[in-house]
C-alpha cells in the first residue's frame, strides 16, 4: 500500500511537468513578440525590465522555462496585462471562490445524486426508478446557464429571496462565512449542482443495477445476509467507479463554471479566464490555468489513492 | 432414516418476456447424513431446484408451487428476518464458479466472520478466529495469512476451498452445492471432492450435489436423482443406477459415457435438444429423443413409479408391475 501511495506520488510528477509546460507555451503560441504579448500597450521601461526578469526571453527556452516555474513555485507568476496588478493573489481569490462554488455544488449534488442513483439502481425498473432516471435526464440536458437565468428570475425578480449577483452584499469580493455571504451561495451552487447530480445519478444507478446482477449477491442472500448487510456490499462495490465519476464531475465544476459565473457575476476564475480571454491578458490566462490545472492534477491522485483504499484488486494486482 | 427434506410435487415458472416452465412436479427427499446427486443436462432445472430450497428465485417474476419442508418446517412460507436467519444457518450453498460467489472487495477472512457474526452474534475476535479455524478445515496452507487475502489472490481451488469454509462455518444441516467442482481442473477436482465428502461426514451433514458429472457422482452421493426437463426421470442408489439404469434417458446418459473414462464425462452424448419449457409437458418430455418411444408415452406424462424403496422411474415401460 505505501508502495504504491509513493509510485502514484512521484507518477504525479511528470504529469505535472507537462501541464505547467503547456501553460508556459501558450505566451510561445501566440503570434507576434512575446514580450508585446504579455505587455500592457504602455508599458514603461521598468515593467518591460520585470516581464525580461521573469521570463528571461533572451535566453534559450528551456531555461526560460526553468526560470518561469521557479517563479511560480514561488507564488510570482508575473504582472496582468489589464491592470498591471500581480497575478498571483489575484488567481489564488478568484481560484478561492470558484472552489467554494464547487464545493457548494459537490455538497448539493453528489450525496442526492449517489442517494437517488442507488435507489434507482436498487428499485429498478419500478415508478421509483423511472421518475428518478428520467429526473436525471431532464439535469443533465438542461443547459445550466439557461436554468441559472430561470431560478434568477423566479428567485431573485419575482420573489426577491436570494440575491443573483456576486459573492457577497455590495460585490465584495472577500468572502466571510455568514449568512449574508452565504444566501450569494445558493443559487449558484443549485444552478452548478443539476448536471453533475445527474451524472452521478445515472452512474451510481448503472452501478448498483450492475452489482446486483452479479452472482456474489445472490451468495450474499445465501449466507442469510439482510437488506441492509447486503447493500453494504454492493455500496462497496460501487464506490470506486462512483468515485472516479465524482472525481471528473469535480474536475467539470471547477473548470466547467464560466457560463454560470458569467450568469451570476461570480468573481471566480471562470469569470477571471473569461474576462482575461477577451482581454488577452496572457499572463492572467497562464496563471488561472495553471492553478486550475494543479487541482485537476491533485484531485486525480486523491481519487486514486481513495479508490486503491476501497478496492483492493487496484494496488495489489 | 427420517428426511430432513422434503419437496413435493415443486412447480416454478418463470414469467417475463418469456415464459419459462423450469421445474414440473418434482419430488425429493434427502436424509439426515446423506448426499443426493442431481444429475442432468444443462437447463434440466438442477440449479432452479436448489435455488427454490433457499427461495433465492426473483420473487416477482417466479410463481412457485408445491412444498419444500426441512427438518418439518415449511419453508417456502418463510419471510424476511425469519428466512434470512435459515439461510447460512440451517441450509448453506456453494456454487459453481467461486470467483464469481465471494464478494471481490473483501477479504476472505472478513466474509466468513461476517457470516458467523451475522448468525450467532459473537464478537469480531471470535468470527475471526472461527474463520481460521475453518480455514484449517478445509486444508488451506497458512490459513493465518490467506485469512487477509483477497479472492484474486487465491486460486481457482484455494477459492473454492474458502467458499466451502464459508458455507460450513455456521455448521449447516444441509449443503447445497451447485456444481462445486465444474470449474476447477481434474485433480483439484477430486482433492475438493474428497474434502466435501470429509466434511461431510464429519458434521454429518446432508448434502444435495448438483452436476451433469457421472463420474463427479460416483466419487461423492449416496444416492442419485436424475432430471430432464424440470422432472425427475429416475431415482436411486448410485450403484443402483450405475448397474441397472431403467429409464432410456438415464440408459442414454450412461451409454454415453461408457466409452471413454467414466470421469469427467459430459452428459451431452444423447442426439437431439431438451424441450424449450414454453409449456409444461403434457406427455412423455423425453418421447421426441426416446429410441423406445412408444404412442402411448405422446399421451401423457408417465408418473415416476415406485420400483422399491428409494427407487422409482418415471417411463411407460417401467410401469408394469414389478417382476
Ligand atoms: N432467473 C431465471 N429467469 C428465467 N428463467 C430462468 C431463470 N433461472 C433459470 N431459468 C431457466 O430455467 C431452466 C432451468 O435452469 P437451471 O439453471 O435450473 O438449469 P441447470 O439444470 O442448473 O443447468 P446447468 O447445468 O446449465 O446449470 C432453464 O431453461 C433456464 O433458462
Ligand atoms: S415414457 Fe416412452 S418416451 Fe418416455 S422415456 Fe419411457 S419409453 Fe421413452
Ligand atoms: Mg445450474
Amino acid at each position: 500500500m505505501l508502495g504504491y501511495l509513493f509510485s502514484r506520488l512521484v507518477s504525479v510528477i511528470p504529469v505535472a511537468l507537462g501541464v505547467s509546460l503547456i501553460c508556459f507555451l501558450l505566451v510561445h503560441i501566440a503570434p507576434g513578440d512575446p514580450l508585446v504579448a504579455i505587455m500592457p500597450i504602455d508599458a514603461t521601461a521598468e515593467q518591460e525590465a520585470e516581464m525580461r526578469a521573469v521570463y528571461g526571453f533572451d535566453k534559450p527556452l528551456p531555461v526560460q522555462f526553468g526560470i518561469w516555474l521557479s517563479n511560480a513555485v514561488q507564488g510570482d507568476l508575473g504582472r496582468s496585462i489589464a491592470t498591471g496588478r500581480p497575478v498571483g493573489p489575484e488567481v489564488t481569490r478568484a481560484v478561492g471562490n470558484t472552489l467554494l462554488l464547487a464545493a457548494a455544488a459537490s455538497v448539493i449534488g453528489f450525496p442526492l445524486g449517489i442517494f437517488f442513483g442507488f435507489m434507482a439502481g436498487y428499485l429498478r425498473d419500478t415508478v421509483w426508478d423511472r421518475i428518478i432516471t428520467a429526473s436525471a435526464i431532464a439535469g443533465v440536458s438542461t443547459p445550466n446557464y439557461w436554468l441559472g437565468m430561470v431560478l434568477v428570475i423566479i428567485f431573485s425578480i419575482t420573489w426577491p429571496l436570494l440575491p443573483s449577483m456576486g459573492a457577497g452584499p455590495g460585490g465584495s469580493g472577500a468572502w466571510v462565512w455568514d449568512w449574508q455571504h452565504m444566501r450569494h451561495l445558493v443559487l449558484p451552487a443549485i444552478t452548478l449542482a443539476v448536471v453533475p447530480m445527474g451524472i452521478v445519478m445515472r452512474t451510481t444507478r448503472a452501478l448498483v443495477s450492475d452489482i446486483l446482477d452479479q452472482d456474489f449477491v445472490q451468495a450474499l442472500y445465501a449466507k442469510g445476509m439482510t437488506r441492509t448487510g447486503v447493500l453494504r456490499h454492493v455500496a462497496r462495490n460501487a464506490a470506486p467507479t462512483a468515485l472516479s465519476v465524482i472525481g471528473l464531475q469535480l474536475g467539470y465544476l471547477l473548470g466547467g463554471s464560466i457560463l454560470i459565473e458569467t450568469v451570476f457575476n461570480w468573481p471566480g476564475s471562470g469569470y477571471l479566464l473569461s474576462v482575461a480571454i477577451l482581454q488577452r491578458d496572457l499572463p492572467m490566462l497562464q496563471g488561472t490555468i495553471l492553478v486550475l490545472a494543479m487541482f485537476f492534477v491533485t484531485l486525480n491522485l486523491l481519487v486514486d489513492i481513495a479508490q486503491s483504499m476501497i478496492d483492493p484488486r487496484i494496488s495489489r494486482a | 432414516m427420517t428426511a430432513l427434506v422434503e419437496i413435493e410435487d415443486l412447480t416454478v415458472r418463470f414469467s417475463g418476456e418469456r415464459t419459462v416452465h423450469a421445474i414440473n412436479g418434482v419430488s425429493l427427499s434427502v436424509a439426515k447424513g446423506e448426499v443426493l446427486a442431481l444429475l442432468g443436462e444443462s437447463g434440466s432445472g438442477k440449479s432452479v431446484t436448489l435455488k427454490s430450497i433457499m427461495q433465492l428465485l426473483p420473487g416477482r417474476r417466479t410463481q412457485i408451487g408445491g412444498r419444500i419442508r426441512f427438518d418439518g418446517r415449511d419453508v417456502l412460507a418463510l419471510k424476511g428476518r425469519a428466512l434470512a436467519d435459515f439461510r447460512g444457518r440451517d441450509v448453506a450453498m456453494i456454487f459453481q464458479d467461486p470467483s464469481l460467489a465471494l464478494d471481490p472487495v473483501y477479504s476472505i477472512g472478513t466474509q466468513i466472520a461476517e457470516t458467523v457474526i451475522r448468525h450467532e452474534g459473537v464478537s469480531r475476535v471470535a468470527a475471526r478466529s472461527r474463520a481460521l479455524d475453518m480455514l484449517k478445515r478445509v486444508r488451506i496452507p497458512s490459513a493465518e495469512r490467506r485469512l487477509d487475502n483477497y479472492p484474486h489472490e487465491m486460486s481457482g481451488g484455494m477459492r473454492q476451498r474458502a467458499m466451502i469454509a464459508l458455507a460450513l462455518a455456521c455448521g449447516p444441516r444441509l449443503l447445497l452445492a451447485d456444481e462445486p467442482t465444474t470449474a476447477l481442473d481434474a485433480t483439484v477436482q477430486m482433492q475438493v471432492l474428497l474434502l466435501l465428502r470429509e466434511l461431510q461426514q464429519e458434521m454429518d451433514m446432508s448434502v444435495i450435489f448438483v452436476t451433469h458429472d457421472i463420474g463427479v457422482a460416483v466419487e461423492i452421493a449416496d444416492r442419485v436423482a436424475v432430471m430432464y426437463a424440470g422432472t425427475i426421470v429416475e431415482t436411486g442408489t448410485i450403484s443402483q443406477i450405475i448397474k441397472d439404469p431403467r429409464h432410456p434417458y438415464t440408459k442414454g446418459l450412461l451409454a454415453a459415457n461408457l466409452h471413454g473414462a467414466v470421469k469427467g464425462s459430459r452428459l451431452d452424448a444423447i442426439p437431439g435438444a431438451p424441450p424449450t419449457l414454453e409449456e409444461p409437458p403434457t406427455s412423455c418430455p423425453f418421447a421426441p429423443r426416446c429410441p423406445s418411444a412408444l404412442p402411448v408415452c405422446r399421451e401423457a406424462r408417465p408418473p415416476l413409479v415406485n420400483r422399491g424403496p428409494g427407487r422409482a422411474v418415471a417411463c411407460v415401460l417401467e410401469q408394469e408391475p414389478a417382476i
